[in-house]
């Protein structure tokens, strides 16, 4: 067996994987974040509730309707985006003229309900979802096995973050979205209906949080709290990457997924902490975060 | 509309009679919930008054600085935390690094009550002290998510530290003698000395809003970039709002763990900075009584539902968003707002 600074090679890469997964998460999380605040301003403090919902529709398509995973990773954003452009013309749409810390209550008001509610239903236990056949198994890379199924979820979040990167940078209907996000009454003027484009911002903000759901529930268990620990972390990852770029939201993520997964092999009593203590430091040496543009 | 205008501003000018007529109601209800008529549990009183605290101290910061923490469980928690442990331990065991991990230990018998909770109370300035210089280094939102995450760490940290007890928390705080001398094993005791130090601290609350330094925080909250062309350094106005607001609501749990004898995890966590947020929002950000009658208003819904279960999270939530959409005044807001005086 080789060993790296003392510790076993298939060690070392193992918990380097379980970094990767959980900064897929945290990339897919706080792309969504950022693509929200950018145009409404608001914070969705229920974006957590909002993933959890994902693996929720995942689990109930299967249990009540017998849809299986594939046509799930569709189904469920799409459900779950429509429930929150739901919530958009119910609530957030009241809120944009206030200060922003009123978003940030309200929508963490929606997670106290959205899981409450679930918890109400389903118990605080988690409930089990199958890996999908065609994804079972795993490929011995000589250093390492790699579960197919792991693979496949950092590859989709890589490819949906630099997607939306891609639709948000460098296409009309991106530059039409960055426009409305600088001055929104010019591109009002310019007969552009911004309403609905703040409107479906949020539901596809939210259906991105889904999808991380589904790709999260056959690796944890579902539960209603699945969603409420995580978004605090990727809160901080929010902070120490800024939420003036898309790409500074996925590096950030991702970076951060791994730190945190060689912290579990070198140090790991630090390891729930670790991002916390990075965000603590960024915020000494470069407070407008490392890709922030300014407060 | 103009003479409504000018009816406001001319009925604006503080009228001190209402603060004072409505803090004797306050005391008059202290008094009066415990006795007959009314017979309310003294230790559901207790709960009340020390969330009532820990809401005023939040209100310190939010209704008065306008900065919105979502981590004040850090402070309130971990106040609970130490004071529980010197009451009921009292040695202090402090790691060093010396080329390995060492601990100085420094042999104090059990503290009495007060000792305890001053202990608490300084133990949450400090906190304050590296939470906010970190904290008011970025505005708004920002400032609210790097609360909740250092908030979040400090959790993890009372979940695995050892002398916090883990998921059991540390049970059996003895209530102890006041200053070695008064016994506070008996409840109504203990209720009259916890409203001895509400009153104490709401008055120096009141006093710290009404002082030139509050006078600037609420500069500074209405148009930061002014007060700093006025020549006042916001940065240390904002610090020393934020190490008071901690302290406070340290002294709030710290009270706490003395008088319920229990301080745990559920103290820390994310939950309860949202509670008193919302028993702030409930009650009227930014005005004096608001976060009192808030936090009335809230223990009093989970003592009535305590039964339902997960029913007390989702009227909580649901609470929040009808706070927010159509009564973002509070109840003591509006009424202030009504009556035309300030509360």
């Amino acid at each position: 067996m080789i060993e790296i600074f003392g510790i076993p090679s298939t060690a070392l890469f193992g918990q380097l994987l379980v970094g990767l997964i959980n900064g897929s998460f945290y990339a897919l999380l706080s792309l969504g974040l950022a693509v929200i605040f950018g145009m409404l301003n608001i914070i969705n403090f229920a974006h957590g509730a909002q993933y959890m919902m994902g693996a929720f529709a995942a689990y109930l398509l299967l249990d009540t309707f017998d849809i299986g995973y594939w046509p799930a990773l569709v189904l469920a954003p799409i459900l779950v985006g429509a429930t929150g452009i739901v919530v958009e013309r119910l609530f957030l749409q009241w809120l944009y003229k206030l200060d922003h810390l009123y978003g940030l209550l309200l929508t963490f008001g929606l997670a106290l309900i959205i899981e409450g509610a679930f918890r109400h239903g389903f118990g605080s236990s988690g409930l089990p979802y199958r890996v999908p056949d065609s994804l079972q198994g795993a490929q011995n890379l000589g250093f390492m096995f790699l579960p197919n199924y792991r693979a496949w979820v950092i590859v989709v979040s890589a490819v949906v973050c630099f997607g939306t990167w891609f639709v948000i940078e460098r296409t009309r209907l991106g530059a039409y979205l960055r426009a409305a996000t600088e001055n929104p009454t010019l591109v009002r003027a310019f007969g552009i209906d911004v309403p609905r484009m703040i409107m479906l911002t949020y539901g596809f903000g939210v259906a991105l949080a889904a999808l991380a759901g589904v790709l999260a529930a056959p690796i944890y268990n579902v539960s209603p709290q699945m969603g409420s620990e995580l978004i605090i972390v990727v809160f901080a990852v929010v902070v120490i990457g800024g939420m003036g770029s898309i790409l500074g939201a996925i590096l950030t993520g991702f970076g951060l997924g791994i730190i945190e997964g060689l912290t579990k092999v070198f140090f790991p009593e630090a390891s729930n902490t670790v991002i916390f203590v990075i965000m603590a430091i960024v915020l000494l040496i470069r407070p407008a975060g490392l890709f922030g543009r300014g407060a | 509309m103009a003479a409504e205008n000018i009816a406001a501003t001319v009925a604006k000018p503080a009228r001190p009679n209402s603060v004072v007529i409505a803090f004797a109601v306050m005391v008059a209800v202290l008094v009066l919930a415990p006795l007959p008529p009314f017979s309310v549990y003294p230790v559901d009183l207790i709960r009340a008054l020390c969330f009532a605290l820990f809401a005023c101290a939040f209100n310190l910061l939010i209704g008065y600085g306008g900065l919105l923490s979502f981590g004040h469980a850090l402070f309130f928690g971990w106040a609970s935390y130490v004071a529980a442990h010197l009451a009921k331990i009292g040695t202090i065991s402090l790691p060093y690094w010396a080329g390995a991990w060492s601990w100085i230990v420094i042999p104090l018998p059990p503290l009495t009550p007060e000792l305890a909770i001053l202990g608490g109370t300084l133990f949450a300035g400090f906190l304050g002290v590296i939470a906010g210089s970190l904290a008011i280094r970025r505005q708004g939102i920002y400032f609210a998510m790097i609360t909740l995450a250092l908030a979040q760490m400090m959790y993890f940290f009372a979940l695995q530290a050892k002398f916090t007890g883990g998921e059991d928390g540390i049970q059996g705080v003895p209530r102890g003698h006041l200053f070695g001398v008064i016994d506070l094993s008996d409840t109504i005791a203990m209720y009259v000395f916890v409203a001895v130090v509400f009153v104490a601290a709401f008055a120096l609350i009141y006093r710290i809003i009404h002082s030139p330094f509050g006078e600037v925080l609420k500069a500074i909250r209405e148009n930061e970039p002014r007060a700093i062309s006025l020549g006042y350094r916001t940065e240390r106005y904002k610090l020393a709002a934020f190490v008071m607001s901690a302290a406070l609501a340290g002294l709030a749990g710290a009270t706490k763990a003395i008088a319920i004898g229990l301080a745990s995890l559920t103290d820390v966590q994310w939950q309860m900075s949202g509670e008193v947020v919302l028993m702030t929002l409930v009650g009227g950000l930014g005005t004096i009584f608001g976060p009192v009658v808030g936090a009335a208003i809230i223990v009093a819904m989970q003592t009535q539902l305590v039964s339902f279960g997960q029913w007390v999270t989702i009227i909580q939530g649901v609470i929040f968003v009808v706070c927010v959409l159509l009564f973002r005044r509070g109840v003591v807001g509006e009424l202030a707002a009504r009556l035309r005086i300030r509360l």
